[in-house]
């Protein structure tokens, strides 16, 4: 957060209780790390640290889209869907594709962005039914997340849709690569992390986001072009999960209607942990990030030590996304 | 200190010394207050005096720093949240609190409600809201929606749920701020009603007419101090002005500058329909102050939405410098110079849950940029420019705007409007709900601006702020112009018969 600085003593007292409410997430991450280590010595090795990233990053990518239509206001459940729905039309473009144009990268690209496309379309249509239809975004996107499920499950005709295995062979290093050492799904995750930031904190479009999912009325009052913003935070979203399908594709290789699932739920999750506010009106990335990188420690952690039984996972998260929300409403009593 | 009349009836609620403080910011030093049954006491003040604060204090809402609480004779520690009116202590909000989509009946009783058999008794309700409402001379429908009501008449539903509560003593903070002058008889109808009764009732108002119109006692605070008490009939406007300000207010009003006679028309409405505006023409000439006065409803608001394009508009044509226009957004009538300054603060004006800096540069963000991204440092000086030319006053930068005065709102909400540096403004209901102290200020801005060449339209329920400011002013019933008034015409008595439709054209 860039907090003004005045020169008012009154200001400096207040700064500290401000940014221990500001910082809540960190804190919650480092706590866990501290327990990780102390559980386990291979906890805080690069390797596992680089895997819970890497891990992450699908539901950081489409969290981060989350961010967007959260702090404008509005909600996605269909994002599991639409991901495993993109995923399936990826593999089976590619494998379309092998026969004319081979297994090599053209497919492999042809395929790639299809999915984007197909992920913009899908929240573009999410998009167009809340601003154009004005229907509850949660019911929109309750209908979608029915639709894009039934979609992936016909497809596969009710099984798995597996990627040609000479294609898989070409795509698998967009999962398994690396630049400078750094695996390429982290790497993807922190870009897009980055320009969503600048975007949500350091640009008209972010500001207007704000502005919406504070007030609409004043929004439109103040000659922000309500509906387009609105379209855009899901277009957005649609986006994100066509980059998270495209990166999922060459892990698994395969797609089937259990894919995804819930999906969006750890998504909203990991928003409302970073300190979005889930009414809208306030939104950091950052914050979904670290959100979702605790929702993957618990698990790791859980899975590195022998006391508590790793089935216990979602409600470790579960208690924690609770905890979050009454930190949240604490800091906004004592301001 | 003995009653109106001279009888001393003890009094039903007193608060004795109360102090307040939030966290180490004081806002209220040992003020003695207390109330009469079937007193009127009025607190008056400038915004940040302190009133809100005594009053939730008074109602429970707020627990004192020190100091005690004396109801009914008795030391006593008033529950929270308003639990105080099961004691039959009801504090109005000036912001009604009533629940959108419950109907009349619903509200009434909400929390209350009469069962039978375990289950809600609806015709008993019903029956009852009805009397209730019957008793207050007021034709609401029980089962109409609370939305569906004006203002006015959620005010009425509220007065009736005191009631129906067998409020002793009832605190209305400002409401007739949002009323107008018809409006106000029947509420004022209804408090002598209830001072008949025997209920004590406690009043805040930034009228000072009104004030010493209802009132039998009337309480002055300014900056958290107990002014003074004194009987209403002992003061006078300039008095109560005096202790409220701490100094004379000398021309509240500044003087008018009439433009001249051949200033070009900057803006021409001709035949103008939309919804709530029947055949509406007028012109504004550059330079000029206009005024739009008319009772609540009467279509004032309707007109300036649909210039600015907020809302469809279904016939007529309107001209910038005599070029035609049609807007379908507000960023279309920024972009032509036309700006509207809505006169509901909170819930159209500003983003109260964030702080000054975005909220000043949310018109004209454009303006903030450096490559894609917002310069801050730039909204920065934009706030401090607007913060110096405006008088606007925050403890410091960080502050939410919600937390910020009535007053300060207001003038944050202009500082925001000049930044899009429109020719033509119009605003809506400028000073409501702020104190006089600010009012001064806000009309001293709106003549500089109207000095400078700008051209405004000042929408007011306020007649004599109608009066004060305007070069000329136009009359509206019924989502018509009734009347046009200009130079000796504009008196509060031709006003009040062209908007009662005693005169003027038939509407």
């Amino acid at each position: 957060m860039t907090t003004t600085t005045t020169g008012e003593a009154t200001a400096q007292r207040r700064r500290p209780r401000l940014r221990l409410g500001a910082l809540g997430p960190l804190l919650a991450l480092l706590l866990l790390m501290i327990l990780g280590a102390s559980l386990n010595g291979n906890f805080l090795t690069i390797a596992n640290m680089a895997n819970i990233v890497a891990r992450a990053s699908f539901i950081g990518i489409i969290a981060i889209g989350a961010t967007f239509v959260i702090t404008s206001g509005g909600i996605d459940l269909s994002v599991g869907s639409l991901a495993a729905f993109t995923a399936g039309m990826i593999i089976i473009i590619i494998n379309s594709l092998v026969g004319p144009l081979g297994p090599g990268w053209s497919s492999v690209g042809i395929g790639i962005l299809a999915g984007l496309a197909i992920g913009l379309v899908g929240g573009g249509a999410n998009g167009a039914l809340v601003t154009i239809g004005r229907i509850e975004p949660f019911i929109v996107t309750l209908g979608t997340l029915g639709i894009f499920r039934a979609l992936i499950t016909f497809l596969a005709n009710g099984g798995t849709l597996n990627l040609n295995f000479q294609a898989s062979d070409t795509y698998s290093p967009l999962y398994s690569g690396n630049v400078l050492g750094i695996p390429l799904p982290i790497v993807i995750f922190a870009v897009v992390a980055i320009i969503a930031e600048l975007a949500l904190r350091r640009t008209t479009f972010g500001r207007h986001i704000a502005a919406i999912g504070s007030n609409e009325q004043v929004a439109r009052y103040s000659a922000i072009k309500v509906d387009r913003v609105r379209l855009m935070t899901y277009v957005l979203q649609g986006l994100l999960v066509g980059v998270a399908a495209a990166l999922y594709v060459p892990k698994f290789g395969s797609a089937n209607s259990s894919t995804a699932v819930l999906w969006e739920l750890q998504a909203i999750a990991a928003v409302i942990i970073g300190g979005t506010t889930l009414r809208g009106g306030f939104g950091r990335i950052w914050g979904t990030v670290v959100g979702v990188i605790i929702l993957e420690l618990i698990g790791n952690i859980l899975n590195l030590q022998n006391l508590i039984s790793p089935y216990l996972n979602q409600a470790f998260q579960g208690a924690i996304i609770i905890v979050a929300v009454l930190l949240q409403r604490s800091r906004k009593t004592t301001n | 200190m003995s009653g109106p009349d001279g009888t001393a009836v003890p009094p039903i609620l007193a608060a004795n010394r109360i102090s307040k403080s939030f966290g180490e910011i004081p806002v209220l030093f040992s003020i003695d207050f207390d109330v009469r049954p079937g007193e009127v006491h009025a607190i008056i003040g400038e915004n940040g005096a302190g009133k809100s604060t005594l009053m939730k204090i008074l109602s429970g809402f707020e627990q004192p720093t020190s100091g005690t609480i004396t109801y009914d004779g008795r030391a006593v520690t008033l529950p929270p949240n308003g639990e105080a009116e099961a004691l039959g202590i009801v504090l109005i909000h000036q912001e009604l609190n009533l629940a959108e989509h419950l109907r009349v009946v619903d509200s009434i009783f909400l929390g209350r409600e009469l069962k039978r058999f375990g289950l809600l008794d609806g015709r008993q309700m019903r029956d009852k809201a009805r009397e209730l409402l019957e008793t207050l001379h007021v034709g609401i429908d029980p089962n109409a929606r609370i939305d569906s009501l004006t203002v006015a008449d959620r005010q009425m539903v509220e007065i009736a749920k005191a009631i129906s509560r067998d409020a002793r003593v009832l605190i209305m903070d400002e409401p007739t701020a949002v009323l107008s002058l018809a409006e106000t008889e029947t509420l004022f109808e209804q408090i002598k009603r209830l001072t008949a009764r025997g209920v004590a009732i406690i009043f805040i108002s930034h009228k000072l007419d009104e004030v010493m119109r209802i009132s039998d006692r009337v309480t002055v605070l300014r900056d958290g101090q107990l002014i003074a008490t004194v009987d209403a009939r002992a003061l006078t406007p300039d008095s109560a002005a005096q202790m409220m300000v701490g100094r004379e207010l000398h021309n509240l009003y500044p003087p008018k500058h009439e433009p001249d006679v051949d200033a070009p028309a900057v803006l021409s409405v001709g035949h103008l329909s939309a919804r709530g505006v029947d055949d509406v023409s007028f012109e504004l000439r550059k330079g000029e102050i206009l005024g739009f006065a008319g009772l609540v409803g009467s279509g004032r608001t309707a007109v300036a939405e649909a210039v600015v394009g907020l809302t469809h508009r279904s016939g007529g044509e309107i001209k910038v410098n005599g070029r035609a226009v049609h807007f379908a957004n507000v960023a279309q009538s920024l972009a032509a110079g036309i700006a509207y300054m809505t006169k509901d603060r909170k819930g159209k004006g500003l983003l109260v849950n964030m702080g000054l800096r975005p909220n000043l540069t949310l018109l004209t963000l454009q303006r903030h940029l450096r490559g894609p991204f917002l310069d801050t440092a730039s909204e920065a000086r934009a706030l401090e420019r607007a913060t110096r030319r405006f008088d606007i006053r925050a403890r410091d930068a960080s502050v939410r705007v919600g937390q910020l005065s009535g007053g300060n709102q207001q003038k944050l909400m202009l500082g925001k409007t000049m930044e899009s540096e429109p020719d033509i403004i119009i605003m809506d209901e400028p000073t409501r709900g702020i104190d006089v102290g600010t009012k001064q200020q806000i009309y001293h801005i709106i003549a500089a601006l109207a000095a400078e060449g700008k051209s405004i339209i000042v929408i007011s329920s306020e007649l004599q702020e109608v009066i004060g400011l305007s070069h000329r002013v136009m009359v509206m019933r019924f989502g018509r112009i009734v009347g046009e008034l200009v130079g000796d015409q504009i008196t509060e008595e031709q006003i009040v018969r062209h908007q009662m439709g005693i005169e003027g054209k038939a509407a």
